[in-house]
């Protein structure tokens, strides 16, 4: 065919093709498109068309197979409005002619009920007829429409892997490709588009390598197409006051997003099996220039030869970064000292309690026995504090979920609401245990007690907030930011109600709130206090979902180990 | 002080229990940390199955344990965490035996009369045995150690039994029992001149060389020493039927073929060797752990029972295949030397890098290995700093015995020849 062609399809603008001897596929896709489009919109009252689709790629000559999952949540999703989860994916894998099948790449596109991805399922088919006719493939590409996005890519890639990390029930895979070296997923909610924004954060705040942000940006550059990050444009004025606040507002959106540990496309559960992903989704924000699903296609088409010229996996560039825009990061070896040093006062307040215990207190003549004897006692004064806030740590992980059941019988809320208002009142009811058994263990000495405990928990909050940001580093920036300064300062002689306030004030879970209002008015969405807190109230479910679904670590890590170590201060606060 | 230990038993023994039947167990049979290519429980069980079908156990390279080993989870495979759990909880009653023996009467009269501070009195020795019971039991890698079913317990256990019988004076079971553990891994041999120092001494045979009593003294433990061990190799090959599990345990234990990671210091450096020197660095590795026996035993040839605390972590520090079992035997003897505390400088040091990196070997293993974002670098930074804190550790309890030592000859308080203070300081 030659010469422009103009389709008018139904329910599609007005598209100009130029037609390319390498852009046959057009005619197709466009075709596909329009028909995918309006049959998924007749399917998706129903759940996914998994017939359609399976007969639609075995027609565009892909191995097609299918794989079915099912999972039971531990609560409702109030978000996505989901309990008992039945799914199928559908997979099909496109074979590189000539090469041995050893290595993979993976184009997803989530399908879920609605307008919400509707034209990416579209997308994904006809780039795989155009795929299909090309000879230069040398890695097998695995097109993957999955159900219920996170969960079913959860199953997909367990089944994948051969792992079973979450309790899934999953029917085996009947076809694989290889070891996937990338992937990208794809959500696209209307045919023309007026940006491509680019979803890097992952699963425990894990990032994909910064080379591949860096080559979507590149491409996108080259193509025209207009990208984002945070859903923020870039500006070109650095130097000035609202230019650097722009970058600093993307900057945070990244950390507090790479903070929540959840993964904010269906991408993030590929980076911990080590396969670089990201989420690329198509924006339609009403602007003068439009892109059109032919220059996405050849975007994708483009992202992909590049990623089927890859010789090993990507790691030349970095792992950890922060973005404050789509053409500066900032590396970790800028990040890390910043930490750095908030660990060091902690060290310090720890060697300085070192040096008071060890030096003999005024009074007493013979130092020596007296140090032996009071050791014993201080042990286990200090063991008490512990094991109690261990055991309410332990609680508070517990307590919301197996007891649902009972909290449902005896209050008038709903399912989702008794567990998460079950974990408020465990952590409100930790602040009121008695912690003062030493006063039975020991009658003086006491002074002595504090400091044992302060440097227990000092020493202990620097060792899990490093740990911490070794992984999720603006999660163990956030708790750092918050924990130091009330760590380093709390002593049973401060004035006790503004110092109880404060420290409440600064408790993981405050933190959390003050979060969730800070992250609406980055986003330019600010809301009023009683949307913050249901929203509040939905972030702390989401927290315990993304635990026992995926293995997000952070609901774990605050409940059994942060929450603890922070009712240790609290506990040396009340000491007297 | 039989109601303490018993309370601290039955606590140990309901941790190790919890901890079987939950599901950390197998994630623990699995770290690195933990479990080295000697000592894993799975490799034990892949050997038992090979015997079963009538192949060696030493064919295909998976395992390393001595024949006796073998034989004796062949009986005992069902009840193999009571066996381990056993084997911990002997170790501890090792240690009320040694402190009978301090000589404090004796010391009494030689001191100056400032140092009586530094003497310890009866009642903070009461406390000793309990205060080892619950460092050996309650310690972390102990606990690990035995949920993994590592062998290393078994190891432990020997040596203890070997200190046990050493210093009750009994020649022969002490002799017997050094063979048993140098069986089991090559490194207790460098336990021997302890053990000859100690026994020398409780037969109050002088350390003199020119001595015949002492020539004949040593030529009788290491009669025995020897012949024992020659029994101990015999049977395991009229056991087997086979000489290959020489190679196979002996050699594997000095060749380092398998450079799986773990705390110690010899898989990152033979992982980067060129071939062509591999042999001249394994020697120089296999012969800094042997080499340290002549200068420790010459400077310590008065205090054996502390030249044993010091072979035993350097064998722990150095070995080729280490794990967190070794270190909790040696960390198991510190409340021993608890009147060293005075003395120490680097204690609160060394405890917070030790602390942090216990805590840092698993985040870094997770990012290297399941995250891809770290690689063996970062790992191996941690176990160069792990080791550096132990070495700090015991140089530091070493120097902090030598101090006291000075000091229970010359004087607590130091005085120059005007009468003005002095300190003391390490050249």
């Amino acid at each position: 065919m030659t010469g422009s062609q103009e389709i008018r399809a139904p329910d599609l603008s007005l598209l100009t093709i130029q037609q390319d001897s390498q852009y046959d596929f057009l005619f197709y896709l466009n075709f596909i498109c329009s028909q995918s489009a309006s049959l998924i919109k007749i399917f998706l009252c129903s759940g996914m068309p998994v017939d359609w689709l399976v007969k639609t790629m075995q027609a565009r000559g892909l191995e097609v197979f299918t794989q079915t999952f099912s999972r039971t949540l531990p609560f409702p999703d109030e978000n996505k409005e989901r309990y008992m989860v039945k799914g199928t994916n559908v997979y099909g894998i496109l074979r590189a002619p000539r090469a041995p099948r050893t290595e993979a790449l993976v184009l997803s596109a989530p399908c879920t009920q609605g307008d919400h991805n509707n034209q990416a399922v579209g997308l994904l088919l006809g780039l795989a007829q155009y795929f299909r006719n090309q000879i230069y493939w040398a890695k097998d590409i695995i097109f993957l429409i999955n159900e219920h996005d996170l969960i079913g890519m959860q199953a997909w890639l367990e089944g994948y892997h051969h792992t079973n990390t979450t309790g899934m029930d999953w029917s085996p895979l009947q076809g694989r490709g290889g070891s996937i070296q990338a992937a990208l997923s794809l959500e696209l909610s209307s045919d023309v588009i007026t940006s491509m924004d680019l979803v890097l954060e992952g699963l425990n705040g894990q990032l994909p390598n910064l080379d591949l942000a860096n080559l979507f940006y590149a491409f996108c550059q080259k193509i025209g197409v207009l990208c984002t990050i945070q859903g923020k444009l870039q500006r070109n004025d650095w130097d000035s006051v609202s230019g650097y606040s722009h970058s600093v507002q993307t900057m945070m959106l990244m950390v507090m997003k790479q903070a929540s540990g959840r993964p904010w496309g269906d991408h993030g559960l590929f980076l911990r099996y080590h396969i670089e992903a990201a989420t690329i989704k198509g924006i339609n924000s009403f602007r003068q220039y439009k892109t059109d699903t032919n220059t996405i296609g050849r975007l994708l088409e483009g992202m992909y030869r590049k990623l089927n010229n890859l010789l090993e996996r990507l790691h030349q560039s970095y792992f950890f970064y922060l973005m404050p825009s789509l053409s500066h990061f900032v590396s970790i070896g800028y990040y890390m000292p910043a930490f750095g040093l908030l660990a060091v006062i902690l060290l310090l307040r720890a060697l300085d309690l070192w040096v008071q215990l060890a030096s003999p207190p005024p009074g007493t003549e013979d130092g020596v026995v007296d140090t032996e004897q009071m050791w014993s006692p201080d042990v286990l004064s200090v063991l008490t504090p512990l094991v109690i806030s261990h055991l309410t740590g332990v609680a508070l992980y517990y307590l919301p979920i197996h007891f649902q059941k009972m909290a449902l019988e005896h209050f008038p809320v709903s399912d989702t609401e008794a567990v998460v208002l079950t974990a408020i009142a465990v952590y409100t009811a930790g602040l009121a245990l008695p912690h003062n058994t030493h006063r039975f263990v020991s009658g003086e000495g006491t002074e002595h007690g504090w400091r044992v405990l302060k440097l227990v928990a000092v020493l202990y909050l620097a060792v899990l907030l490093g740990c911490t940001a070794l992984i999720n580093f603006s999660l163990g920036f956030i708790l750092a930011l918050t924990l130091v300064p009330v760590a380093a300062f709390v002593t049973p002689h401060v004035p006790k109600v503004p110092s109880a306030f404060v420290l409440v004030i600064l408790s993981p879970a405050c933190t959390l709130l003050f979060s969730v209002f800070f992250f609406q008015e980055l986003q330019e969405v600010p809301i009023s206090f009683q949307d913050g807190w249901v929203l509040y109230l939905s972030v702390i479910s989401q927290g315990i979902l993304d635990h026992s679904l995926y293995g997000s670590l952070v609901y774990p890590l605050i409940a059994l180990l942060v929450y603890p170590c922070w009712l240790l201060f609290w506990n040396i606060l009340f000491w007297e | 002080m039989a109601a303490p230990l018993t309370l601290l038993l039955i606590l140990a023994v309901t941790i190790r229990a919890a901890l079987y039947r939950s599901s950390l167990a197998d994630l623990i049979a699995e770290r690195v940390e933990v479990v080295s290519p000697l000592t894993a429980w799975k490799r034990v069980v892949e050997g038992l199955a090979l015997l079963d079908l009538g192949v060696s156990p030493y064919a295909g390279d998976v395992f390393h344990e001595t024949p006796l080993i073998i034989y004796l989870f062949h009986f005992l495979v069902d009840y193999a965490e009571i066996t381990f759990m056993v084997s911990a909880i002997n170790d501890v009653f090792v240690v009320p035996i040694q402190f009978r023996k301090q000589k404090y009467a004796l010391e009494a009269e030689r001191y100056p009369l400032d140092c009586l501070e530094l003497i310890r009195s009866p009642k903070e020795m009461y406390y000793i045995p309990l205060k080892v019971a619950m460092f050996y039991l309650l310690n972390p890698f102990t606990i690990l150690s035995c949920v993994a079913k590592s062998t290393c317990g078994l190891n432990n256990a020997v040596i203890a039994l070997f200190i046990l019988t050493t210093i009750k004076g009994n020649v022969l079971l002490s002799a017997i029992f050094l063979s048993l553990a140098t069986y089991q891994s090559i490194y207790p041999l460098t336990l021997c001149a302890p053990a000859l120092l100690y026994l020398t001494q409780r037969q109050y045979i002088p350390v003199n060389f020119r001595r015949f009593s002492f020539w004949w003294f040593v030529a009788q433990y290491a009669f025995m020493y020897l012949g024992s061990l020659f029994v101990m190799i015999c049977l395991s090959f009229f056991l087997l039927g086979s000489w290959d599990y020489l190679p196979s345990v002996y050699g594997f234990i000095l060749s380092v073929p398998d450079l799986t990671p773990n705390i110690g210091l010899f898989w990152y450096f033979f992982a980067e060797m060129f071939e062509h020197f591999r042999l001249f660095f394994l020697c120089v590795f296999q012969i800094n752990i042997f080499f340290y026996t002549i200068p420790l035993s010459i400077k310590l040839k008065e205090h054996p029972v502390f030249l044993i605390f010091m072979q035993l972590a350097v064998i722990s520090i150095f070995k080729s295949y280490p794990t967190v079992g070794d270190i909790a035997l040696y960390l198991a003897f510190l409340p021993v030397w608890s009147h060293l505390h005075r003395f120490l400088r680097n204690i609160f040091l060394v405890s917070c890098v030790l602390l942090a990196c216990s805590a840092l070997f698993p985040v870094l293993w997770h990012l290297w290995i399941y995250a891809g974002s770290a690689n063996s670098n970062f790992y191996y930074a941690i176990t160069l700093l792990f080791n550096v804190a132990q070495i700090l550790l015991v140089s530091d309890y070493f120097y902090a015995f030598l101090r006291r030592e000075h000091h229970l000859s010359y004087g607590l308080y130091l005085k120059r020849k005007d009468g003005s203070e002095a300190t003391l300081v390490l050249k």
